[in-house]
């Protein structure tokens, strides 16, 4: 181990006036009321992913001092190498290679970013499934002299797969290509054909230089050409308000507040986050599997109670009637509830060594009710390069996507993924290991 | 509610998400525990365990990893908080350990190697098998690939190569006897939603985040309050400052800012325009080397 030493800290001396019009400005700037867009990317090593991100975080003032000066003091040549910004752990460093998704963090006036950073090669599938679960956008990486690659059609699936409403594909390197309008078109054009055949609800082709920053924060004076929005003004104003549920009412009921004090002698409460739709007080319900009817007489979120809940609010129902509710069960309305089944079909991504096979045992979580099931079925494997189905298929292999039918000993309340991206996912748990080994996300029958 | 469009702003959304993992852990694991340290991390995450079980009690414990060098206002804060929320509070205490000679003192003084055997040994002794800790993602990039539940093996270790995928908001919080999960439910927080949680809840912190004039030594550049565990050295002149602390870890390691942030919304304001990480600025015991925090946390460290 080296011997401890201090950093030098240039600005320790001075301190900042917090009283300044600039620190006036700043503390509007970041108490401002934002949203949050969560982001995933995904590339290979030499398309330029990594210095982009190292782009973003710099020029959206997400990199401090210390670390930019870090970076500096490591690069070599005569440009400051933005890309070891997210530098990853010494372990990868000896290897060679990125093993995990990374989160990285960054903000502007207008919003907050969650940016998962997904490596290319090694589990990629896993990696990028798992960086998109939570996306609401996906950034797709082309070097503007490759073109679109295999890889960068398979990113375009996973992404439309998870059912990421937002995808932007960044066509890199435009400085190689001499800024070719001709190039930046044909490349557009294939992926825009392609994403249609993937109902890709909204895409948006962006030419830049990450290295440069062109089109990342500000318009290139060397795309005269290009009219649409630099990468960071569409990070900031695509609307993802709408991409919620909002319509099918859905609560799983994750723990059961009862304080038994003398204070709240009679306080029975169902703790939960809203999965989608809007709870209101008054309102109707029922829950699943009793399928009892009762009505919502209070609603308690986290600062008292609330006439209202939306997804993704974390709050308490009560309820008018004394039922038997525990965890695991769903609270929904009684002219539009979920289906109640044990058996349920889905696209699972496998995700662990041992193959997937038909017979085989396993455990699914599925919003807060946990099952023992048992897989009946494999319709077949996916490719996931030429989209073709492999019905010949007797298992799935590690990052293989396949149709699976599952039995699961009790019934779960479930909605298509494509509808309800809460209530038509879950996760498979191996019962020896305890290691999750695959997502799923369900599809209609047949 | 006056939100006509449905939509919450990123501190709800952070809210709502810690509450969600918190809640998920007292349902699914059967003895979790949550470190407290007086810290404002952990004073976040025990206000939102507060209300992730409100009108209830916390359903758990907290626990403190007593090095023997805190600041004496940081345990008062501590003992506070906890009496009013009714909560067990256990102490790990590291003299004690030190006393027994389960650990030894390393020869720079610093205790925060040598609190994770004592960490393991009380998480041990009382079966506990979720730890909720306060560590961020914008921390350290050694947390930028944790995931929210942290898998550990029978020593506390953290495997990066062998990590549980994280799909959606579906924890896998499954173990086999001896083994643990660590929990961040603060892992998507960056420290300037912190403050902007602590000044929108009014949530009350110690004393030693705000700016006040103290006696000071200046050791490499860094300003450290003379305290009972901090005595000038020879040659060492010690001057007043106005200064405050952005981390708050053991007593003779933390050094403080200069600054005039005397209340939360300059804190805000000190922090929107300031350049240095907070790691950075104030923590000698991560300075040790490149991946510090990557083998500390290994080694079965937060």
């Amino acid at each position: 181990m080296a011997p401890e030493t201090y950093p030098t800290v240039t600005d320790a001396d001075e301190p900042v006036d917090v009283h300044s019009p600039v620190a006036e400005h700043a503390v509007e700037l970041a108490t401002a009321r934002k949203d949050i867009l969560r982001i995933a990317t995904a590339g290979s090593v030499d398309d330029g992913k990594s210095t982009l991100i190292g782009r973003l975080l710099y020029d959206s003032k997400a990199i401090f001092e210390d670390q930019y000066e870090a970076v500096a003091r490591a690069s070599k040549g005569d440009h400051v190498d933005l890309a070891l910004l997210t530098d990853g752990l010494r372990a990868e460093r000896e290897q060679g290679i990125t093993i995990d998704v990374a989160y990285r963090y960054f903000a502007t006036p207008r919003r907050t970013f969650i940016l998962a950073d997904t490596p290319g090669h090694v589990q990629y599938t896993r990696n990028m499934v798992t960086g998109a679960s939570t996306a609401d956008l996906a950034i797709v990486l082309v070097d503007a002299r490759k073109g679109m690659v295999e890889q960068s059609r398979r990113h375009a699936f996973l992404a439309s797969l998870l059912r990421v409403p937002h995808l932007v594909v960044a066509v890199n390197k435009m400085d190689l290509v001499d800024w070719s309008e001709g190039v930046f078109e044909a490349i557009a054009d294939e992926f825009s054909a392609f994403a249609a055949k993937l109902s890709v609800p909204d895409l948006t082709v962006v030419p830049i230089s990450a290295l440069h920053g062109d089109n990342v924060v500000t318009h290139s004076a060397n795309t005269p050409w290009y009219e649409g929005p630099t990468l960071l003004h569409h990070l900031e104003h695509v609307h993802v308000a709408s991409d919620r549920n909002l319509t099918d009412a859905r609560f799983p009921v994750q723990y059961v507040i009862r304080p038994q004090t003398e204070e709240h002698h009679d306080y029975r409460g169902y703790a939960g986050t809203v999965a989608s739709g809007v709870f209101r007080v008054g309102d109707e319900v029922m829950v699943q599997p009793s399928g009892l009817p009762t009505t919502i007489v209070g609603i308690d979120g986290p600062r008292g109670p609330v006439d209202e809940a939306f997804p993704p609010m974390a709050v308490t129902l009560r309820l008018a009637d004394d039922l038997d509710v525990s965890r695991g069960d769903l609270v929904s309305k009684p002219e539009n509830a979920p289906t109640a089944t044990q058996d349920l079909d889905a696209l699972v991504c496998w995700m662990t060594d041992e193959p997937l096979r038909p017979r085989q045992r396993i455990t699914v979580k599925h919003t807060t009710r946990t099952a023992r099931a048992m897989v009946k079925e494999l319709a077949y494997r996916l490719d996931v390069n030429t989209l073709h189905r492999d019905r010949e298929a007797t298992e799935l292999g590690l990052n293989d996507i396949g149709r699976v039918r599952l039995r699961v000993t009790q019934p779960l309340f479930v909605d298509d993924y494509t509808r309800n991206r809460v209530t038509g996912r879950f996760i498979l748990v191996d019962e020896a290991t305890n290691a999750t080994v695959g997502a799923g996300m369900l599809t209609p029958a047949g | 509610m006056s939100i006509p469009d449905y939509r919450l702003s990123q501190l709800e959304t952070l809210e709502a998400e810690s509450i969600h993992v918190i809640r998920e852990v007292a349902a699914e694991l059967e003895r979790p525990v949550l470190l407290f340290s007086g810290g404002k991390d952990s004073i976040v995450m025990l206000e939102l365990a507060r209300k992730a079980f409100a009108p209830a009690r916390i359903p758990f414990p907290v626990m403190h990893v007593d090095t023997g060098l805190n600041f004496p206002d940081v345990l008062e804060f501590r003992d506070k908080r906890v009496a009013e929320l009714g909560v067990q509070l256990i102490v790990a205490s590291v003299p004690e350990a030190m006393a027994k000679g389960l650990v030894k003192e390393e020869p720079n003084g610093s205790r925060n190697r040598i609190q994770t055997p004592v960490l393991l040994d009380a998480v041990e002794q009382h079966g506990f098998t979720a730890l909720f800790g306060g560590a961020r993602r914008d921390e350290d990039k050694a947390r930028a690939k944790e995931r929210v539940f942290s898998f550990r093996d029978e020593f506390g270790q953290w495997d990066p190569k062998n990590q549980r995928p994280e799909l959606w908001d579906l924890y896998n919080g499954r173990i086999h006897l001896g083994e643990s999960i660590r929990v961040f439910p603060l892992s998507n927080w960056t420290e300037l939603d912190i403050w902007q949680y602590i000044l929108r809840e009014q949530i009350a912190i110690p004393p030693l985040y705000l700016a006040q004039e103290r006696e000071v030594v200046e050791r490499q550049g860094m300003l450290y309050a003379v305290n009972e565990f901090i005595r000038p050295r020879d040659g060492e002149q010690p001057f007043r400052a106005t200064v405050r602390y952005r981390t708050v870890g053991d007593a003779n390691l933390t050094a403080a800012v200069r600054s005039e942030a005397t209340t939360v919304e300059e804190v805000i304001a000190e922090i929107a325009v300031t350049r240095m990480t907070e790691r950075g600025a104030t923590r000698g015991d991560d300075k040790v080397s490149d991946a510090a925090m990557e083998d500390r946390k290994k080694e079965g460290y937060f």
